[in-house]
């Protein structure tokens, strides 16, 4: 896969956002655990690990935006559909199973990992659809 | 879409790395419109008709005119 100077930037912010989630997670478990959370305060520990994961999807926008190879941007683009209709799927099909009472209630941060699995799932559909030049 | 990249390119002794420099894409970029699994947007298919000195339709084949020549 083409390395441009956007997908490096996106690279970056990925991994910045990553430890950043982990520097907000990790406390709140802690906090929650050991009860040292006081009411109010609950919520915004609780939200603050969401925000980089919201940040990771801002960065594939801005990323889209950035990308100067209107080839690999499409490249981007397939992988970024086949993830939102493999994630769309996963939850409609887990939600009418959830409906009729044959399966447990899942975690809404799932939808980001199936998102990226997604993802995976567009860019072996690229390589088999474009061969040698989505590689 | 059909096209002539790949003689043109051939004729200047170009790799796909040095046309992809020309052109500011990736090499990925002209392989997948040298083998037809991609048509440029209007733009870069300009950048290439004037990198080659040569009008659009002298490189991309019509999609229209293929068929009907087919008819």
């Amino acid at each position: 896969m083409p390395r441009s100077a956007a997908w490096t930037r996106y690279n970056w912010r990925t991994i910045w956002l990553s430890l950043l989630y982990g520097a907000f997670l990790l406390p709140a478990v802690y906090g929650f655990k050991h009860h040292l959370i006081p009411g109010g305060l609950q919520y915004v520990a609780a939200v603050l690990p969401a925000l980089p994961i919201v940040g990771l999807f801002i960065a594939m926008g801005r990323y889209l935006a950035e990308e100067r190879d209107e080839f690999v941007r499409m490249l981007r683009v397939r992988e970024m559909l086949w993830a939102m209709g493999f994630t769309l799927s996963c939850a409609t099909i887990w939600g009418f199973l959830d409906s009729f009472g044959l399966v447990g209630r899942a975690d809404g941060y799932w939808i980001v990992i199936l998102w990226y699995f997604g993802q995976g799932i567009g860019s072996i559909a690229n390589k088999l659809t474009l061969g040698a030049s989505a590689r | 879409m059909e096209n002539r990249l790949r003689l043109l390119r051939a004729e200047r002794n170009w790799s796909q790395q040095d046309l992809a420099q020309r052109l500011e894409v990736s090499r990925q970029s002209v392989n997948a419109i040298e083998t037809g699994k991609y048509d440029p947007s209007l733009p870069l298919a300009f950048r290439i008709a004037e990198l080659f000195d040569l009008p659009i339709e002298e490189i991309f084949v019509s999609p229209s005119t293929r068929s009907s020549k087919a008819i």
